[in-house]
């Protein structure tokens, strides 16, 4: 049997039916197997960092291990930023990617990159196949590692020689050997004990939970604990959905634009009960001054995590499923009480908000807040990174788990759109909606085409206020208003020096691209408004359309995304806006 | 507080095993005192032995990565156990003279270190021992004029009756 041919049926093994990815030179042979098989999907974007995306996005809907498969050379490095994102998201993905024959490796061959030196810190393991018949074991531990305890990003580069050599007697492992890789799934009694008697100790306790409850599927032992014991909880940008956005004792997101309560609720506990976080510096602020008043239970499957950022006086090492599930069995009742008072009154005084009444122009946050009279429970939302992705955190309505697919870790712009056609591509029949701006969606615009092509589903809601509107904002609020560089109308007839739009009526601003036309240009149904009060007419036309569409919003420019922590302040000094 | 911490991994015998220890270690910041390593009774597994200058807290961060290296076996830190046999090999070359020759002959005597070569200008002479042993080596050569030397850095192994092979 050819390696091309080894490598098809090893994937085939390990349940893959779709994959995301483009050829070159290299993976003639990987993809000449494809082209005589009707067992895999396969999706070819118009951009190697799109596949790595559209895989990423497709894991995060699906749970299985989402696959990419590109060239050597600039087909390779073009998924290194797909590649960090999974890695700092802990989603699984598998990369194969081809490399020169063998013969040339090392010799700065043509399309010759070092895969294996590029990848080794933003992957959790990588691979180069030096034989073939190495081909199933390494495909299978790929597959091992990506998919168990914390997932990740596995790379696997195969110079295109392997696949053309034959092979008599091909074995297929059934199992794997790793003796370095045994993921703690249980965590120890003993230590679980002491969490029990410290949420019967604690005044006030507060639950911290993350991606890790979704990663795990812990969402009913969440709702559980929760029930029994009335602890108020928050949720990082990672943990969205795993608790519906409406349920009892649940205070929203805390952090740099989290909500009031949330950061008031960890500045005061006593206890702070983290699941599956990593305690990212979005969310604490300078570490010295994080929930300095409390004893902190860290429960995460990665060891390397417990004390990392802040220290855990009680660490369990473990799955979040079946530590929640031991702690249920084990934590007493607890009853609302003046703690549970206090963090609701936080909660009712200081609500999110936006004003539209007294705007003229269409504020992004409305435009989010509709969007939620348009969806389901099932509904999936992908989203670019900036003020539009804050906003889509706060305002949007999250129901599930898996079903808020952003770049919580390492901020990719450019993520959202082929994530939401991965995501659209593995679970066709979903509604995926995409919340970008005007900076995100020009980094990876060429899907579009990809959309149109193969029909792919994807709404997409560009809300366009001409700015890279994050930065915008902390020019606006910490360098005196110095845009520089931030506005994506700035043009040569612009002043050299300029402090934004309102007031100006020198300011040129010309708007391009014309996204409705880029739309249209790639055969995507384009809307566009910047009227209040079509807003709600063009999320009906397009989101009840059949097919692929894109709707622009053209909205407020200097609005900032509230409430605020600054850089550097602690988690109870908000800035709240107007 | 910074010290000296003395670390034993347990790899298994991989391509770019040594790479990724020393990317991990560059990638947190931290500097490698000495790193020594050789295949052992099992081809498929790999000793490295590793000193690192860092206080106890980004020792500990550092075990928990070196770990979580797919490749890692095991991670021990023997800084402050007792019951490690912790050698050191050193290969030396220093200048001599009419003079000076027999007052080095008696030092590299004493030390039972062995010379490995003797001209009319210098000798050549290696050592093993303990870490301290083979520093006041090289502190009593000094004065005679260390022309260089090697040192191979910490290698280390378990005393008998403990359950660390």
């Amino acid at each position: 049997m050819k390696g091309s041919k080894i490598l098809l049926e090893s994937l085939l093994k390990e349940n893959v039916d779709t994959i995301f990815g483009y050829p070159g030179g290299s993976v003639i042979p990987i993809f000449d197997e494809f082209y005589n098989t009707n067992k895999i999907k396969f999706l070819l974007t118009r951009h190697e960092q799109g596949a790595a995306h559209a895989a990423d996005g497709y894991a995060r809907v699906t749970q299985k291990v989402g696959v990419c498969i590109v060239t050597s050379g600039p087909g390779a490095t073009n998924t290194i930023t797909g590649i960090a994102n999974a890695k700092l998201d802990s989603i699984p993905i598998v990369v194969i990617s081809g490399q020169v024959p063998s013969g040339n490796l090392g010799t700065d061959a043509f399309q010759e990159t070092d895969m294996v030196g590029l990848t080794r810190s933003i992957s959790k393991h990588n691979y180069l196949i030096k034989e073939v018949e190495n081909i199933p074991k390494i495909i299978k531990e790929a597959f091992y590692i990506a998919k168990n305890g914390r997932p990740g990003p596995v790379t696997v580069d195969i110079p295109v020689d392997l696949m053309m050599q034959e092979v008599k007697n091909v074995k297929y492992p059934t199992k794997v050997e790793l003796p370095g890789f045994k993921p703690n799934i249980k965590g120890n009694p003993k230590q679980v004990d002491k969490l029990v008697n410290a949420i019967s100790e604690a005044k006030k306790p507060l639950l911290y939970i993350g991606g890790g409850v979704i990663i795990s599927k812990a969402e009913k032992e969440l709702v559980e604990l929760i029930k029994k014991t009335n602890i108020p909880t928050v949720s990082t940008m990672m943990g969205l959905g795993s608790l519906p956005y409406d349920s009892e004792n649940y205070l929203g997101m805390p952090g740099m634009h989290g909500v009031v309560s949330a950061n008031y609720a960890i500045a005061e506990c006593d206890l702070l009960i983290a699941v599956g976080v990593r305690f990212d510096d979005r969310i604490t602020g300078p570490r010295d001054t994080f929930a300095k008043n409390s004893v902190v239970a860290h429960i995460d499957i990665d060891p390397a995590e417990i004390g990392k950022n802040i220290f855990a006086d009680i660490p369990i090492v473990g799955d979040a499923k079946s530590v929640l599930k031991e702690l249920n069995e084990k934590v007493k009742n607890r009853k609302k009480d003046d703690w549970n008072k206090k963090t609701e009154k936080w909660k009712n005084e200081n609500p999110l908000k936006y004003d539209q009444k007294n705007s003229k122009k269409i504020l992004p946050q409305f435009v989010i807040n509709k969007v939620n009279e348009f969806v389901t429970d099932d509904t999936i939302i992908a989203t670019d990174v900036g003020q539009h992705q804050m906003w889509s955190a706060q305002f949007y309505h999250h129901q599930k788990p898996n079903r808020y697919l952003t770049s919580g870790g390492l901020g990719t712009m450019g993520y959202g759109l082929p994530a939401a056609m991965g995501a659209s591509f593995g679970f066709p029949k979903k509604q995926v909606i995409l919340f970008s701006g005007d900076g995100s969606i020009q980094m990876n615009i060429q899907e579009l085409a990809t959309l149109a092509l193969n029909n792919i589903n994807v709404k997409i809601i560009i809300l366009n206020n001409s700015f890279l509107g994050m930065v915008r904002q902390w020019q606006d609020l910490f360098w005196n208003k110095n845009y520089s560089a931030t506005c994506l109308r700035r043009n040569s007839e612009c002043k050299a020096q300029c402090k934004g739009p309102e007031n100006d009526d020198d300011c040129p601003n010309l708007y391009i691209p014309d996204f409705v036309k880029v739309a249209e240009a790639n055969g995507v149904k384009g809307l566009r408004t910047d009227k209040v009060e079509e807003v709600e007419k063009i999320l009906k036309e397009g989101l009840e359309y059949d097919g692929p569409v894109l709707m622009e919003f053209l909205v407020e420019k200097e609005e900032n995304v509230y409430p605020m922590v600054p850089a550097g302040k602690m988690n109870n000094q908000i800035l709240l806006g107007d | 507080m910074k010290e000296k911490h003395t670390i034993i991994l347990t790899v298994m015998n991989r391509v770019g095993i040594l790479a990724r220890i020393s990317g991990l270690l560059a990638q947190r910041g931290f500097n490698i005192e000495s790193v020594i390593g050789a295949l052992t009774e099992d081809p498929d597994v790999y000793k490295i032995t590793l000193v690192l200058y860092e206080s106890e807290r980004a020792i500990e961060q550092v075990t928990k990565q070196l770990n979580k290296l797919i490749d890692t076996i095991k991670v021990i830190d023997i800084s402050h156990k007792n019951n490690y046999i912790i050698r050191e090999y050193i290969i030396i070359k220093v200048k001599v003279n009419q003079n000076t020759r027999s007052d080095v002959i008696e030092l590299i005597d004493v030390f039972k270190a062995k010379p490995l070569d003797i001209s009319q200008t210098h000798i050549i002479t290696e050592l093993s021992g303990n870490v301290r042993k083979v520093d006041r080596f090289i502190d009593l050569m000094k004065p005679y004029g260390v022309s260089n030397y090697v040192r191979s850095g910490e290698f280390a192994m378990t005393e008998f009756n403990n359950e660390n092979k």
